[in-house]
């Protein structure tokens, strides 16, 4: 784990400049660059202030990161095992690309279709349940999704491109 | 005395049959609303407010704190059974509440939230009742300095949740406060921090996304990792016997009760501060007292019992400054202040005297509610339990898409599902490195009225940062929080330069 914790060390120092840089980014044209950060004298820090010395801040904890792990005085620079190991990295994929699978769905066929899609996926595939558990759990969630959501608490979910076989529904029910 | 002459007709009138029924559904409501993470209590009132216009004021307004109070009880039930905070108010009792369900003892943790939440509601209503017109004008001499001190107090009593490695528990609570400042500054109306010229950053990143994404999808990644897939969540049985069993075993948790529900009160008359902050500092400072403070975040009933405490005193709290002030103390009860002008009602000092008729029944409603909602939340409790009992093949999937549809119910907005996502994914391997998250979540909650009021005092005194020292109530409250913030670390230093002497 020695590799993973200097990198993600690294990238969060990469992440705090990039903080601070943009913290120091004019609101309006004609303002010159980091001239938010500072102390306005007789009203106050600036509207940079507080992002640009938080990442300043995150800065030094990252670089006293990277101070422990070349002492080795916290667990993970000390340990030798592996960050993710096969099945971890395979889960991760699995389930990390069903997740994003399913929030990519939703752009095209809206949340009552990427959900049981996504169900059907995790149900039948990963989890390796019968199709009658599958179906009814895949079937019944984005029904009850619709009564308690839709219709009940009135936030509208995305519906994507089959919106058109929501019309009679919202006649119904809305 | 004759305020419990009032009090009593007020009780009474609480117990008319349709008040009754109105409580009984508005408890039920509010408690379903709050388990579900993305929903709170704001949406429940909100939504329901104009089906009120059918009832006489005072009924709709017992309705709508029925469920307001159902909503404080429901927060703790998806914190503790699935581990994703159902509001802002419930993120502290994961803390304990979550260890606890997976060690087995969900029932334990749920009773003992039903009884502190219901302990905590009772005494602040007592509170409430005596003492509501002198400490309204408490409440209004808070301003912006006292408030940021009292933010300060809040870090200070959570910097210890960080465990032993300070730079990455540093680190968390820096990114934190920086993720609450991308949006909108507040004072100066420019645009900050908008990451990459994304416009969906322009309205900042609700909290609710880094929590769900860290406690809803972060944490099942992480589940899924630890038990290589083959998790079972707990096994218990219910029976009523041991439900009693545990309401009795839930008062072992006293400290963290009366801390919460004194702590949780005062937060809550507080204009701008409300049941968030007041549980997190009542779980801080509960921890700081405790005996034995390592327990805490491992199981302690405790830290159960003590925001839970405080969130439901803090919700009978905010009512206060609503009903004698006409300021809503937090934004479900500026929807109820929305309600009262509507029906013709004027908030105020005089509402006391020029409509007994409306505040005495909502006053005694409050102590009705506060019991019903036990009652209802304790028979609920096999419920909740059974959802646990599914494999967890099917709980799995079920919390992914309620993390998605509650991330999007709370701010219709695809942008922030994907950012939910991307914490999600970053706080597993963040977890993976012993990278303490709470603090981050905490800092996130917190932190715009931090930076708020920290300004807005800075402009009050013209830049001059010894208002927080010289007004009578932020002084102490400041020179607390600092010393809080030192001492743990100067400890530390002691401790480690004390083994490395002997070592």
């Amino acid at each position: 784990m020695r590799r993973a914790e200097i990198i993600t060390a690294g990238v969060l120092a990469l992440f705090s400049i990039y903080i601070m840089w943009k913290s120091g980014q004019p609101a309006w044209e004609g303002i010159a660059w980091f001239d938010n950060i500072g102390y306005v004298s007789g009203e106050g820090p600036g509207t940079g202030f507080w992002p640009f010395w938080l990442a300043g801040i995150m800065l030094a904890s990252c670089i006293w990161i990277m101070v422990n792990w070349w002492r080795r005085s916290s667990p993970p620079s000390r340990s030798e095992e592996q960050f993710l190991d096969a099945h971890g990295i395979e889960m991760l994929i699995k389930v990390g690309g069903g997740i994003t699978a399913l929030i990519g769905m939703v752009h095209f066929v809206g949340m009552y279709g990427s959900i049981p899609i996504f169900m059907f996926y995790y149900l039948h595939f990963l989890g390796r349940h019968r199709l009658t558990t599958t179906l009814a759990v895949s079937l019944g969630a984005p029904v009850v999704t619709f009564f308690f959501f839709d219709v009940a608490m009135r936030i509208v979910l995305p519906k994507g491109y089959l919106e058109p076989l929501f019309i009679p529904l919202y006649a119904i029910f809305l | 005395m004759e305020i419990l002459g009032h009090l009593a007709d007020g009780m009474l009138a609480s117990f008319e049959p349709l008040n009754l029924m109105m409580i009984f559904i508005g408890v039920t409501v509010g408690l379903f609303i709050g388990a579900m993470p993305g929903l709170g209590s704001v949406n429940g009132v909100a939504i329901l407010l104009p089906a009120t216009f059918l009832v006489p004021p005072a009924t709709a307004m017992i309705f709508l704190a029925a469920i307001y109070y159902g909503a404080m009880y429901g927060g703790a039930i998806s914190s503790i059974t699935l581990g994703i905070p159902g509001a802002s108010t419930a993120v502290a009792t994961t803390f304990d509440g979550r260890p606890l369900a997976l060690k087995g003892k969900a029932d334990q943790a749920l009773v003992t939230a039903a009884v502190a939440s219901f302990v905590g509601g009772s005494v602040a209503n007592i509170l409430f009742t005596a003492f509501a017109p002198p400490l309204a004008a408490v409440a209004l001499s808070f301003g912006p300095p006292e408030i940021f001190a009292l933010m300060l107090l809040a870090f200070a009593t959570f910097v210890g949740l960080g465990g032993d490695d300070i730079p990455k528990t540093i680190l968390s609570i820096c990114l934190g406060l920086v993720l609450a400042a991308v949006g909108f500054d507040e004072i100066s109306g420019a645009p900050r921090l908008v990451f990459f010229e994304i416009t969906g950053f322009l309205h900042g990143i609700n909290f609710l996304v880094l929590a769900i994404g860290v406690y809803g999808i972060g944490e099942m990644l992480w589940t899924i990792n630890a038990t290589r897939g083959e998790a079972t969540m707990t096994d218990t049985e219910i029976t009523p016997r041991r439900v009693l069993i545990a309401v009795k075993e839930s008062f072992t948790a006293w400290r963290g009760m009366a801390i919460g529900s004194s702590l949780g009160f005062f937060v809550g008359i507080l204009p701008a501060a409300g049941a968030t902050p007041g549980s997190l500092m009542a779980y801080g400072l509960t921890k700081m007292t405790a005996k034995n403070p390592e327990n805490f975040g491992k199981g302690a009933l405790n830290g159960v019992s003590a925001p839970e405490a405080a969130n439901n005193a803090a919700s009978a709290g905010s009512m206060l400054p609503m009903i004698t002030l006409g300021i809503p103390g937090s934004p479900t009860t500026a929807v109820l202040l929305g309600g009262m002008v509507i029906w013709g009602l004027q908030p105020g000092p005089r509402l006391f005297t020029d409509q007994p008729d409306f505040v005495w029944p909502l006053i005694g409603s409050l102590y009705v509610s506060n019991l019903m909602a036990m009652v209802v939340n304790l028979a609920f409790i096999p419920l909740f339990l059974w959802m646990l009992r599914m494999p967890f093949t099917i709980l799995a999937p079920i919390i992914f898409v309620l993390s998605v549809v509650g991330g999007y119910a709370a701010t219709q907005d695809m942008h922030d599902i994907w950012l939910m996502l991307i914490f999600g994914i970053g706080a597993f391997m963040l977890r993976l490195l012993d990278y303490p998250l709470a603090p981050a979540v905490l800092a996130i909650v917190l932190g715009p009225q931090t930076e708020e009021t920290l300004r807005q005092s800075l402009l009050i005194s013209s830049g001059d940062p010894m208002i927080f020292l010289n007004r009578p109530i932020a002084g102490p409250i400041t020179v607390i929080a600092v010393i809080l913030i030192v001492l743990p670390a100067i400890n530390l230093i002691r401790r480690k330069l004390k083994a490395r002497s002997a070592a």
